[in-house]
């Protein structure tokens, strides 16, 4: 424990190297025009103060309440019962909240969204939180998934039903592509590459105008039918509408509320088999992977084959989300494709605890959802969502939720 | 033949502000083996650091171009390196020794953050400074195009290699270089040899910091067009520059650095522009291919 006067130097100190950050770029700000400036020196003072303050606190708080802790003690949470009721409880909400009583059109919209998600990560954690191969560059696939979805629409009339399959192949086909070449790489090369494999993707898809519209994207995308009928106010000649088969009036609800059980559906379907497919030996070759390449090699498993084939779903995955995501918004433009995406799918996997699929899903709808509470204050809020990042993988690296428990374990009998 | 000596002057011009950026990602990436991904907003952060005392200078009426120049270099090293100090410090110094992609995520928060700071603080508008080294000279003159040759530029690939030499020299000869060395092989066993490991990884930081700052400045000077979005593309390209040249060598992130700088202007010299960065991906990926560990890398060997 330290005495009052050390602790006073060490909040003197924080806040002197407040004050030094704060003072050019808070302190200043230049005009437009690039001649003369202005000058908020209180808002430096304001700052340092606060860092004094903060510093100073922080060390009085006791030490079993300092936020850091050991990866060991968040296994607590992965017990298999409370797991099991945990995904039942939320696969039970996801299904009634339709018909829930804050359902609105709004509300339904975001839950498709966060739904998006979930698949995103999911897939990525496929990926990385299984294979241990870290992809920067996912929302390429993702982009791949829509694009050629938007484009089949395009060119060939071609509908959702019949793309979202269809995406899934040619997404897993770039994937296979990509990784071919790649796979050998290690760690952050492949990191790296990935990443300049998914700036590629949208830079092609922002300037290859002919084809894709450039940065005014691609239109008129068509929601999902029910069984080959549409929901709409009015047919034309020869089209049943849907909701003249079942007799009720039309509303626009209706539209996003079969989407979001389409989204559902998949989720649940890729969920299914994403559990299903660890318990067989190539996804627990993936898992032995992560964990010791060069005892894999050993045992005669070909890390090339195995890494191509975690690279293969994981962007197939991401390709029906792209189809799912252009069925949402009607309209995609590279803008949607950018980095950050990436990073925010990364985040999801990362925060929800590597590898664990109820993890994955709470953080995919917490990171999808927070955004739009934060409205208000929106000009704060990727200030406050990267000072979260920060804060988060300092007080649980290993994710907020759960840490899997590898799938097979030799019991010690 | 003109036009191609001129794109090449150019592309070695900007080849050396990347090799700037990237000494700061390999050294980072050589003693800390993480990539530091804010490195980037804080080149962004020199660039803004030195525009705003230029303009400062400016207004006190300090004219007299080198001690504009001084001052303003000074001042955006130190001011930049508290940042880059400041960023290790809270964000990767508690993750140390913890799984491999925890402090990525943090750096990737850490920029999101350092970008959305800037917006914040000085606008999401264009920030403009009019030329302040102006004239040079005319390298040659070759079948009707005039080869010239600004002295901005001469002076930027000058501190460039100037840089380079006296960094070399640092880790090369004296103590915290020998720290530094030592820390990248063995953190555990440099430490029970009394070097202070914090310390050393503190100061790789505030070096990698003061030269992006450096950096800054220069692109500041260049183009005179600065927005709080730079240091993304930026740091992009000084990393693929880096792992071109070999991650973890310092001649390498010179020699990638120069070479993504050439490959990038050449390429809008002659093929559309556009698609530059498209160039830059692809032959990273193509010697990643064929030479998995970067031109002057060191082949990781792995041990059981």
């Amino acid at each position: 424990m330290m005495g009052a006067a050390p602790r006073l130097k060490d909040a003197g100190l924080a806040a002197l190297v407040a004050l030094a950050l704060a003072f050019p770029l808070i302190g200043f700000e230049t005009a437009e025009s690039g001649v003369g400036f202005t000058t908020r020196f209180p808002w430096v003072a304001i700052a340092g103060a606060a860092v004094f303050a903060g510093r100073l606190l922080l060390g009085l708080l006791p030490q079993r309440f300092h936020l850091r802790q050991r990866a060991s003690r968040s296994t607590a949470v992965s017990d298999g019962k409370f797991v099991k009721l945990a995904a039942a409880a939320l696969i039970v909400f996801a299904v009634l909240l339709p018909v829930l009583p804050f359902a609105s059109r709004r509300s339904i919209d975001l839950a498709t969204l966060a739904l998006i998600y979930v698949i995103l990560g999911w897939g990525l954690n496929v990926v990385v939180g299984l294979a241990g191969l870290l992809d920067l560059g996912y929302v390429a696939f993702y982009a791949v998934g829509a694009y050629s979805f938007a484009l089949a629409v395009q060119w060939f009339g071609l509908s959702f039903w019949e793309m979202l399959p269809l995406s899934g192949v040619t997404a897993a086909t770039a994937g296979i592509l990509l990784g071919i070449p790649v796979l050998r790489l290690r760690g952050d090369y492949l990191a790296i590459v990935t990443l300049g494999f998914g700036e590629i993707v949208r830079i092609v898809l922002n300037n290859w105008t002919s084809m894709t519209g450039g940065p005014n994207g691609i239109g008129d995308i068509p929601r999902p039918t029910v069984f080959g009928m549409p929901i709409a106010p009015g047919a034309p000649a020869g089209v049943t509408t849907f909701n003249h088969v079942i007799g009720i009036a039309y509303d626009p609800i209706q539209r996003l509320i079969w989407l979001y059980y389409v989204a559902l559906a998949v989720a649940l379907i890729i969920n299914w088999f994403s559990l299903r497919i660890r318990r067989l030996p190539v996804g627990r070759a993936w898992e032995a992977l992560r964990e010791d390449e060069i005892a894999c090699r050993a045992l005669g498993l070909n890390p090339t084959t195995i890494k191509l084939s975690a690279f293969a779903t994981g962007a197939m995955t991401g390709g029906f989300a792209g189809v799912l995501f252009a069925a949402r918004a009607g309209f995609i433009s590279p803008e949607s494709f950018n980095f950050q995406e990436s990073a925010t799918v990364l985040s999801i996997v990362v925060l929800g605890g590597m590898g664990s699929q109820l993890g994955v899903a709470l953080a995919a709808v917490i990171l999808a959802t927070l955004p739009e509470f934060g409205r208000e204050f929106a000009q704060y809020r990727m200030l406050i969502f990267g000072a979260a990042m920060v804060a988060i993988m300092i007080w649980r690296p290993r994710g907020l939720f759960t840490v899997r428990a590898p799938s097979v374990r030799l019991d010690q009998t | 033949m003109g036009y191609f000596l001129q794109q090449l002057v150019n592309g070695l011009t900007l080849g050396a502000i990347y090799a700037l950026i990237a000494i700061g990602y390999t050294m980072v990436y050589g003693i800390v083996g993480m990539i530091n991904f804010a490195h980037g907003e804080i080149f962004m952060i020199g660039a803004f650091i030195s525009l705003i005392f230029f303009v400062v200078l400016g207004v006190l009426g300090v004219t007299w171009l080198p001690l504009a120049l001084l001052l303003v270099l000074l001042l955006a090293m130190a001011l930049t390196a508290v940042y880059g100090w400041a960023v290790e410090r809270i964000a990767y110094r508690p993750l140390r020794g913890s799984f491999r992609l925890a402090p990525l995520i943090s750096a990737i928060g850490m920029s999101i953050f350092l970008q959305n700071y800037v917006l914040l603080v000085q606008g999401a508008h264009e920030k403009t400074l009019p030329p302040m080294i102006t004239g040079g000279f005319e390298l040659m003159q070759s079948g009707g195009f005039m080869v010239s040759v600004s002295w901005l530029q001469l002076i930027i690939v000058g501190v460039t290699l100037l840089l380079m030499v006296v960094f070399t020299a640092v880790i090369q000869l004296t103590p915290l270089g020998r720290a530094q060395r030592a820390t990248e092989q063995d953190m555990t066993m440099a430490a029970l040899l009394g070097i202070d490991v914090d310390r050393t990884i503190s100061l790789t930081f505030v070096i990698g910091a003061a030269l992006a700052a450096v950096a800054g400045l220069m692109v500041t000077l260049q183009y005179g067009v600065i927005d709080f979005f730079i240091g993304f593309l930026a740091g992009v390209k000084a990393f693929t520059a880096a792992v071109l040249g070999g991650i973890g060598s310092l001649p390498g992130a010179v020699l990638g650095g120069l070479l993504i700088g050439l490959i990038e202007a050449l390429w809008s010299g002659y093929c559309p522009s556009e698609y530059k960065d498209v160039a830059v991906y692809a032959v990273l990926i193509l010697v990643l291919m064929f030479r998995p560990t970067g031109l002057l890398g060191r082949p990781e060997v792995e041990k059981v």
